[in-house]
């Protein structure tokens, strides 16, 4: 399974979402996800790809974790995998 | 000063997942202690305990709802529900800014602090999920309740060890009672039968490890149980003018401190706490028919309550009865006052008192009638129900038929 495939299998579980309702440009707004939601699919996506997310929940804009929609969440973890695992 | 009486009925223990279950097992005097399911087993030396089994809450709650629910919050949503149910008040409008709910638990989310110790100690893990902190925090029930039923007024949780659920039900009467408010949803639950809340409870080596023999002269020690009991209190005008079903009313009650010691009890702060719920519900001491006892199975404990109803009562103890329904739903902790009182609902409505079961021989310390084995038809008109923490903290409810 890709990176993108099970990001989008956590977010659309946490949506309550089928997989295929979840798109690379839609935002957890538009998903219905809450702050508390996304919190919980920032740990999930840690527990599956065994990466520490820099998110802070007090401020997201302020994190080095761009979250603003499944596209950028995807690269963002693609590209922390890539630093983790290296 | 308003009247007080009760309206909606819920629970969920070990000996029912209903009122109307529970209260058939005390009229059987059925047990529901028996060998604990959890795991590591084997590791403890206490195995017993009233856990509810066969309680599916994936198939109430939804994934996110279960992301978020403790155990003893699952129990709390579970008994509130069939209590509210039954009172058939919707919290609306002005109702609802003024209802809330106050609730007792001992321990909050046990289950939650053993499952992620494990995690971080045990597997090493250095990540734990999100919600373990909304999820364990001692207010989680009450807030969960205030959420799915609109209570928007005064909302909180007590934490008194045993006497968690009296404690509560007592603010929320004394709430109704002065007006606050039309009506407040109270009791508590507990749920502590994991590894760690078993093994701390062993560690203290006043538990049995094959039964809860409430004042007989074989008994050897408490029992954990688990579960829920809630209420809704309601001012009696206003259950009285929408015609809702009246279960009793609640009288009085009172608090006390024994001051002196973290573990035993007192006879003294038991009385004054007896005398004082008597006397906060201007009923005379001849008036009282049953006594839900604490009743724990420890030695210390039922010599003591013993000593305390015969000096509060004098020759009165020997006319009333007085039963701990501990023997069969084991010890609720935080939530065994609130589970008790159906036993005192019981008494007072249906004129069914039930029986300490487990009981085996006399002692000559715990001379009083305490209903042996098997149920007993009796009317009732007014009962107590006596909670005695750890910490010396005593609180008595006394509950009068309508």
């Amino acid at each position: 399974m890709t990176v993108r495939d099970k990001v989008i299998e956590i977010i659309a579980e946490q949506a309550m979402l089928e997989t295929s309702d979840v798109t690379m440009e839609s935002t957890p707004e538009d998903l219905g996800i809450d702050s508390l939601g996304l919190v919980e699919s920032i740990f999930a996506i840690e527990e599956a790809f065994d990466i520490s997310i820099p998110f802070n929940a007090n401020d997201p804009s302020e994190s080095d974790f761009d979250i603003s929609s499944v596209g950028r969440i995807v690269a963002g973890i693609e590209k922390l995998i890539a630093e983790q695992k290296s | 000063m308003k009247r007080v009486v009760i309206t909606g009925a819920g629970t969920i223990n070990a000996i029912g997942k209903t009122v109307p279950e529970t209260l058939e097992a005390m009229r059987e005097g059925r047990c529901g202690i028996a060998e604990v399911e959890t795991r590591d087993l084997d590791r403890l030396g206490v195995r017993i305990g009233g856990q509810v089994k066969g309680f599916e809450p994936e198939a109430m709650f939804n994934r996110q709802q279960m992301a978020l629910y403790d155990r003893f919050t699952q129990f709390t949503l579970t008994a509130a529900r069939e209590a509210i149910a039954q009172s058939g008040l919707e919290f609306r409008g002005e109702l609802a800014a003024r209802a809330g709910v106050v609730l007792g638990t001992a321990g909050g989310g046990v289950h939650t602090w053993d499952e992620n110790y494990r995690t971080v100690y045990e597997e090493g893990k250095n990540r734990v999920h999100p919600f373990v902190v909304p999820k364990l925090m001692n207010n989680a029930a009450a807030s969960h309740v205030s959420m799915a039923y609109n209570l928007k007024g005064p909302s909180f949780t007590v934490s008194t060890a045993c006497a968690s659920s009296n404690h509560a039900m007592a603010q929320a009467f004394q709430m109704v009672r002065l007006g606050m408010s039309e009506a407040m949803v109270t009791g508590g639950s507990e749920s502590m039968l994991c590894f760690g809340g078993i093994k701390a409870w062993e560690g203290l080596r006043v538990m049995s490890k094959d039964g809860c023999r409430p004042f007989s002269a074989t008994r050897n020690g408490m029992v954990q149980g688990e579960g829920a009991g809630v209420f809704v209190f309601e001012e009696y005008e206003h259950a009285k003018a929408r015609g809702a079903e009246i279960l009793a009313e609640v009288a009085g009650f009172a608090m006390t401190s024994d001051a002196s010691d973290i573990v035993m009890p007192s006879a003294q702060g038991a009385a004054r706490a007896m005398e004082g719920a008597l006397a906060d519900a201007k009923l005379p001491k001849e008036a009282v028919g049953y006594i839900n006892a604490h009743g724990t199975g420890t030695a210390a404990n039922d010599k003591t309550e013993c000593a305390a109803v015969a000096d509060v009562f004098g020759t009165h103890a020997d006319d009333l009865m007085i039963s701990s329904t501990k023997s069969m739903h084991g010890h609720l902790i935080g939530g065994t006052g609130a589970v008790e009182l159906l036993a005192c609902i019981m008494a007072l409505r249906d004129s069914v008192i039930a029986p300490t079961i487990g009981y085996e021989e006399f002692d000559p310390e715990c001379a009083l009638d305490v209903v042996p084995n098997e149920a007993r038809e009796a009317r009732v008109d007014v009962a107590l129900s006596n909670a005695f923490a750890f910490g010396g903290l005593n609180a008595v409810l006394a509950l009068k038929r309508v």
